[in-house]
C-alpha cells in the first residue's frame, strides 16, 4: 500500500466535483489520484468500459475550476489513507489530513489548490523508547515501543495490522523521524518488513478489534441533563438533532472540553468556520477535567461550509479512524461530527452529480448504510495484541434537520444507530434556557448500562434518576391543564409536581457553558444535587399527606440557596449540598412540628 | 491564444450546448455574440470529449444555431479592482453605471475567491456599537460577523440596516477606522436602490454599491453578492479597511439559483430549491471575518425576506445555519407601533459571548440572559391573561405584565434618531427591571443587583 502503481490518463469531462478520465491502466475503486495541472486530490468512485479502453469518475477534493478538458491525470494506485503516527494530537487538519497550520504558513490566509503538504511533519524528531528486544515475538496491536507526543500523552507505536514475526531489529532510545525504521521484524516466512514510526490506514475500513462488549461506563460530560438524565457510555453512539441556534455547537464543545475522554477528535464538518477558530483560540488556554492542557489530547479536523463538499464527505470517516488508531492504543477516545448533516448533504450533492435515483429528500437510498459504517466503528472493544486491555471510541453526532423538523431523513436515519437521543428544542432555546435539550422527547437507552456505575457514587442515583423524570414527564401532561386553568385549580398534590418541575427546571437542569462554576458539574455534586431535589420532593408529599399548608413548603428558607447551589457551591466541594439538605430537613421538621 | 467557435449546436433556456473544443477550460469565461451583434458573457459549466454547456449571463433571446460565435478568454472570471471604485456605483456585473469612467485595475480577482483557511481565521471579538438598545444590549453585532436580518415583506429592514449604517462605530475605540461599506442589491427595486443611496450619503463613510435591479437578467444575481464580496476582500486584506457588507435581498439570489437549477434540469430540493444551496450560500456567507495578520474585516448584514413570513422556508433556515446569529423582525410587533420591531426571542448573535467578556460592563452577560428568561415568562402570563382575564392573576403575574409593557413600549421601541451607548441601554434595562421583585432576579448575580437594581426613593 505504500507505494502504489502510478498510472495516467487523460481528462474526459468535467461537471464540476466529477471528473472522468479515460486511460488508466488498471485504477480501482477508491484509488487516489491527482488531477491536472494543478495537482487536485480526487478519488475513484465508480469504473467502466468506454470504447474499449477504461474509463475512471473521479470525484474531486478540490475546486476544477481552471482544469482544462484533456490535461494528463495520475492514478496514485492506493486508497484514500490516514497517516497514523506522533504528530497527530495537537494538529488542525483538512478532510483528507492536509495539515492547515502548514497551508497558512506557506500561503496565507486563503487555501490555494493542489498543496501537497504530508499530514506527519517529517523535520520534526521524536523520542524513541522501545519495549520490546531483539527476538521477542509481535503480531498486530503489539507495543514495540513509545514516544512521549506531549506533556500528557504518551504515543504508543503499535505493530500494523498484517505483521507477525520476530523482532529482527529494534531502534534503542533515540530520536527519531517518523520515517525512521523503529524496529525490523522477520515474518513467519523469513521476509524481513521495516516498519517506520507511522504507519497508514484507508479511512473506509475499519480497524480489525479482537472482541465487542458491552458499555457500562458513563462518559461523563459534566452536563447534568445528559449525566444525570440521559447518560451516555464510554463506546456509545448518540446524537443532538436541533435547529439553528438551539446549541449543538455549544453542546459539542462542552464534550470536548470536559467529557473524561483520553483523546478528542473534533470533526468540524460543513460548519462555520469561526468556530473552528474559536476552539483553536480556547482550547490551548484550557485544561481538561485532569489538569493537562486541552490541545495536548484533540485532533481537530476542519473541513467548513466553504471548503470542498467531497472532502467534507471524506471528514467523518478520516476523523474515525485516527480516533481507531487511539483506541487500538488503548485509549477512550470520544469523537464529535458537527454537523452530519452537512456530511449527508455532500453525498447528496455527489450523488446528484452521477445521476443516481434520489430517494427520500433528494438524498441517496444507501444514506442509511453509509451512516452505519460510520457510527458503527464506534464501540466498547478489547484490542489486539494487548490481552484484558479496553478501551472505546463514543461518537456523538450532530444533525442539523431543515426547519428543526425531525421527520428529516437524516435523523430518522441516525436514530437507528444510535441509543442516546438528545433533542434540542428552539422554545428552550428562545427561553435561553440552555442547554435547550427537551427533555421529553430525549431519551438514552444507556441508563440501565451505567446504574452500576453511579450507584458507587451515591447509592440512591438509581431510584432518584427515574423519579426526577418522572415528575418531569408528570409535569409536562399537565402544562396544557395549567394553561387553561391556572396552576390553583390542580390538587395540591400535582401542584407541588409542577413546583418542583420547575424548579429543578430552572436550578438543575439549565447550565450555564459559559460560567466558570457552572459549565462543568462534577459527577459527585451531580449526584448530590439531584438527591436534594428528589429528597425535598419526598419530604414535601410526605408534609402534604399529612395535611400541612403547600405555601409553607413552597417558602422554606433554604430554597434560594438551593436553587442557587449549581453556581454557588464549589465544584471541589460538594459536601456544602449535605449540609443544604439538612437544613432543608429540619426545616421540614419544623414545619410537622407546628403542626402537630 | 483566443479560441473562437462558431454554430451552436442546442440551446436551452440559459444553457448553450456547443460541439467540444480541446483545451477549454472549467468555469471558463466566453463571449457569445448573436447574429444581431449582440454580446453576452456566458461560462462553461460542463466539458466532455463530445459537448461543452455554456451557461449565458443574460437572456438567449435572439441567438442561432448557424451564426451565433462564442470567444473563450482563457480565463475564468475576474474582476477588475482598485482603489478607484471608492464612491462609485456599478451594476449586478461590475460595470460602471454612474456615468464616470471605467476602473483602471490594479488587480484582477477570480470572483469566487478562495476559500479562508479556518486555521488563518482570527476569532472576531470587537464590538460594534449600533446605538440600538435591543441590539446592543441582546443580540450584539462584532466586527467579521455575519448577522442577517430576516424580515418579510412590509416590514422596516432597509430602515434597520441604514439605522446600522449610521450609527455603528467599534466599541471603545477612539482611533480613526478606515471604515467601508459595501452595498450588494440583487434583483432589488429602483426605490429600494434609491431609499439607501440617498441614506448613505448622509453617513460619512465611503461606499460602493452593486446594483442588479430587479428587471435586470437573473443569472446575473448570482455574480452580483460574489464581485461585491471579491471587492470587499480587495479593501479588507489588502487595503486593511473596515468593510462593512450589506447585501439584500438574499430571497431574490436564492430564487435566481433555483431558476438557473431548474433550467439545468438539476434534482430539486426542499421546495424546488437545488441540493446544494446550502453549500452555496456557504461561499458567500463565509467570505466574512477576519485573517491574522490583517487589520482589515469583513462584516456582512444580509437582508432576507421570509416568504409567507415562515422561518422554516430554505432561504432563511439555511442562511441560520450559516451565519453567526439572526435578527428577526415581528410583523406583530411592528403592527403594534413597536419599532425597530426586533422580536428578540428568536434573535441570537453568537459571537457575543466572548466580546462582551470582559469588554463591557460586568453585568452584561447575566443581565442579557436575565432579560430573556424575565421577558418569555411575562409573555407566557401575557397569554394566560387573555385565557383567564385579570382576576386570575397573581400580584407576581401583574408585575410581570407591567414589566413587559413597560419593556416593549420603551426598551425596544427606540425613534430612529435617538441613539442609546451601551451604558445607557444597560441602565435603562435595570430600571424595568426593577417592576419585578428582586426574587424573581436569578440569573444576576447578587452583586449586580447590589450594584445595578434602583434603589428605590427615599421619600
Amino acid at each position: 500500500m505504500e507505494v502504489g502503481n502510478e498510472q495516467v490518463g487523460n481528462i474526459d469531462l468535467i461537471n464540476g466535483p466529477i471528473v472522468h478520465v479515460n486511460g488508466f491502466k488498471a485504477p480501482r475503486i477508491r484509488d487516489l489520484c491527482l488531477i491536472g495541472t494543478f495537482n487536485i486530490p480526487g478519488e475513484i468512485i465508480r469504473l467502466q468500459k468506454k470504447n474499449g479502453s477504461t474509463l475512471a469518475i473521479i470525484q474531486a477534493f478540490e475546486d476544477t475550476n481552471g482544469v482544462h478538458l484533456g490535461d494528463e491525470a495520475r492514478c496514485l494506485g492506493y486508497p484514500l489513507s490516514m497517516e497514523l503516527g506522533p504528530g497527530l494530537l495537537g494538529s488542525i487538519i483538512d478532510g483528507i489530513q492536509r495539515p492547515l497550520d502548514r497551508y497558512f504558513e506557506h500561503s496565507g490566509g486563503f487555501l490555494t489548490r493542489g498543496l501537497a503538504f504530508p499530514a506527519l511533519d517529517r523535520k520534526k524528531y521524536w523520542e524513541f523508547k522501545p519495549i520490546r528486544k531483539k527476538g521477542d515475538m509481535v503480531e498486530p496491536g503489539k507495543i514495540l515501543g513509545t514516544v512521549q507526543e506531549n506533556s500528557s500523552i504518551v504515543h504508543k507505536i503499535i505493530t500494523p495490522v498484517g505483521i507477525k514475526g520476530a523482532i529482527d531489529e529494534i531502534a534503542g532510545n533515540q530520536p527519531l523521524l517518523v520515517t525512521d525504521t523503529a524496529c525490523t521484524v522477520r515474518g513467519t516466512d523469513g521476509a524481513k518488513v521495516d516498519l517506520q514510526l507511522f504507519q497508514r490506514w484507508p479511512i473506509t475500513l475499519p480497524r480489525p478489534i479482537k472482541s465487542r462488549l458491552l458499555p457500562s461506563i458513563p462518559l461523563i460530560s459534566g452536563v447534568r441533563l445528559i449525566d444525570s438524565l440521559f447518560p451516555i457510555t464510554k463506546g456509545g453512539c448518540a446524537t443532538i438533532p436541533g435547529g439553528f441556534g438551539t446549541g449543538k455547537t455549544v453542546l459539542q464543545h462542552q464534550f470536548a472540553k470536559y467529557c473524561d475522554a483520553d483523546i478528542i477528535v473534533y470533526i468540524g464538518c460543513g460548519e462555520r468556520g469561526n468556530e473552528m477558530s474559536d476552539i483553536l483560540n480556547q482550547f490551548p488556554a484550557l485544561e481538561d477535567p485532569r489538569g493537562n492542557p486541552l490541545m495536548d489530547r484533540t485532533i481537530l479536523i476542519g473541513n467548513t461550509s466553504n471548503m470542498p463538499v467531497s472532502a467534507r464527505e471524506a471528514s467523518i470517516f478520516s476523523g474515525i479512524t485516527m480516533a481507531e488508531y487511539f483506541r487500538d492504543q488503548g485509549y477512550h477516545v470520544a469523537l464529535m461530527a458537527d454537523s452530519t448533516s452537512r456530511w449527508a448533504e455532500a453525498l447528496r450533492e455527489i450523488s446528484g452529480r452521477l445521476e443516481e435515483l434520489p430517494a427520500e429528500g433528494g438524498y441517496p437510498a444507501y444514506l442509511g448504510k453509509k451512516l452505519a459504517s460510520f457510527y458503527e466503528r464506534a464501540g466498547y472493544v478489547e484490542i489486539l495484541g494487548n490481552p484484558g486491555i479496553r478501551s472505546s471510541i463514543s461518537v456523538i453526532g450532530a444533525v442539523s434537520p431543515p426547519g428543526g423538523d425531525f421527520s428529516d431523513p437524516v435523523v430518522q436515519a441516525t436514530k437507528r444507530f444510535i441509543k442516546a437521543f438528545w433533542a434540542l428544542d428552539p422554545k428552550l432555546a428562545y427561553a435561553r434556557q440552555y442547554p435547550a435539550i427537551n427533555w421529553i422527547q430525549s431519551y438514552s437507552l444507556y441508563d440501565d448500562d451505567v446504574k452500576e456505575w453511579w450507584m458507587e457514587q451515591d447509592r440512591t442515583w438509581g431510584r432518584y434518576h427515574t423519579l426526577m423524570l418522572k415528575i418531569l414527564h408528570e409535569d409536562h401532561e399537565l402544562e396544557d391543564l395549567v394553561k387553561l386553568l391556572g396552576a390553583d385549580a390542580l390538587p395540591i398534590q400535582k401542584q407541588l409536581t409542577i413546583f418542583v418541575a420547575d424548579l429543578i427546571k430552572r436550578t438543575f437542569l439549565l447550565q450555564n457553558a459559559f460560567d466558570d462554576t457552572d459549565a462543568y458539574c462534577p459527577p459527585v455534586k451531580q449526584a448530590k444535587m439531584l438527591k436534594m431535589y428528589i429528597k425535598y420532593y419526598k419530604r414535601a408529599t410526605e408534609l402534604l399527606d399529612s395535611g400541612a399548608p403547600l405555601f409553607k413548603i413552597k417558602e422554606l428558607e433554604i430554597l434560594p440557596e438551593m436553587a442557587r447551589a449549581r453556581k454557588d457551591i464549589p465544584n471541589e466541594k460538594p459536601d456544602q449540598i449535605d449540609d443544604i439538605i439538612q437544613k432543608m430537613n429540619a426545616e421540614m421538621n419544623m414545619i410537622r412540628k407546628e403542626m402537630s | 491564444m483566443v479560441l473562437i467557435s462558431r454554430g451552436i449546436e442546442q440551446i436551452e433556456g440559459q444553457l448553450v450546448f456547443i460541439g467540444s473544443i480541446p483545451r477549454v477550460k472549467y468555469n471558463e469565461l466566453v463571449l457569445i455574440t448573436a447574429p444581431d451583434g449582440r454580446e453576452m458573457m456566458g461560462r462553461c459549466v460542463l466539458l466532455s470529449d463530445e459537448t461543452i454547456i455554456i451557461e449565458a449571463f443574460n437572456t438567449t433571446d435572439g441567438l442561432d444555431l448557424e451564426n451565433t460565435t462564442v470567444e473563450f478568454s482563457g480565463d475564468v472570471y475576474r474582476v477588475p479592482l482598485s482603489d478607484d471604485m471608492i464612491n462609485r456605483s456599478f451594476d449586478g456585473v461590475g460595470t460602471p453605471v454612474d456615468g464616470g469612467p471605467n476602473i483602471i485595475p490594479e488587480s484582477w480577482k477570480d470572483v469566487n475567491g478562495l476559500s479562508i483557511n479556518p486555521f488563518a481565521r482570527e476569532y472576531p471579538r470587537d464590538l460594534i456599537e449600533t446605538g440600538i438598545s435591543s441590539m446592543d444590549t441582546l443580540t450584539s453585532l462584532v466586527c467579521g460577523q455575519k448577522l442577517p436580518i430576516f424580515s418579510g415583506q412590509g416590514l422596516p429592514h432597509d430602515g434597520l440596516a441604514s439605522r446600522i449604517v449610521k450609527h455603528a462605530h467599534i466599541y471603545q475605540r477612539d482611533a480613526e477606522e478606515r471604515f467601508l461599506i459595501i452595498f450588494a442589491g440583487m434583483g432589488i427595486k429602483y426605490d429600494t436602490s434609491i431609499y439607501f443611496k440617498n441614506n448613505f450619503e448622509r453617513t460619512e463613510s465611503d461606499v460602493i454599491s452593486f446594483i442588479n435591479l430587479a428587471n435586470d437578467p437573473t443569472i446575473e444575481r448570482l455574480l452580483t453578492p460574489r464581485i461585491a464580496l471579491t471587492a470587499a476582500e480587495y479593501f479588507a486584506f489588502e487595503k486593511d479597511f473596515q468593510v462593512l457588507v450589506i447585501m439584500t435581498d438574499m430571497t431574490n439570489y436564492c430564487e435566481a439559483l433555483r431558476e438557473i437549477s431548474a433550467s439545468k434540469d438539476e434534482i430539486p430540493s426542499r421546495k424546488g430549491y437545488p441540493g446544494y444551496m446550502y453549500s452555496d450560500l456557504a461561499s458567500i456567507y463565509e467570505r466574512a471575518g477576519r485573517i491574522k495578520g490583517h487589520e482589515g474585516t469583513i462584516t456582512q448584514i444580509p437582508i432576507l425576506t421570509m416568504p409567507n413570513d415562515d422561518i422554516n422556508n430554505p432561504v432563511p433556515d439555511l442562511t441560520g445555519y450559516i451565519t453567526e446569529g439572526q435578527i428577526v423582525l415581528s410583523r406583530d410587533l411592528y403592527g403594534k407601533d413597536i419599532s425597530p420591531p426586533i422580536d428578540i426571542l428568536s434573535s441570537l448573535s453568537r459571537l457575543m459571548k466572548d466580546s462582551i467578556k470582559g469588554t463591557t460592563r460586568d453585568d452584561h452577560a447575566d443581565l442579557m440572559s436575565q432579560l430573556y428568561t424575565s421577558y418569555s415568562k411575562a409573555l407566557d402570563v401575557r397569554s394566560l391573561q387573555a385565557i383567564v382575564g385579570d382576576e386570575g392573576l397573581t400580584p407576581l403575574d401583574k408585575k410581570y405584565l407591567r414589566f413587559v409593557s413597560e419593556f416593549e413600549e420603551h426598551f425596544l421601541t427606540q425613534p430612529m434618531e435617538i441613539r442609546r451607548s451601551l451604558v445607557e441601554s444597560l441602565d435603562l434595562a435595570w430600571e424595568i427591571l426593577a417592576i419585578l421583585p428582586k426574587s424573581e432576579l436569578v440569573r444576576v448575580k447578587s452583586r449586580h443587583i447590589k450594584a445595578y437594581y434602583p434603589k428605590p426613593e427615599v421619600s
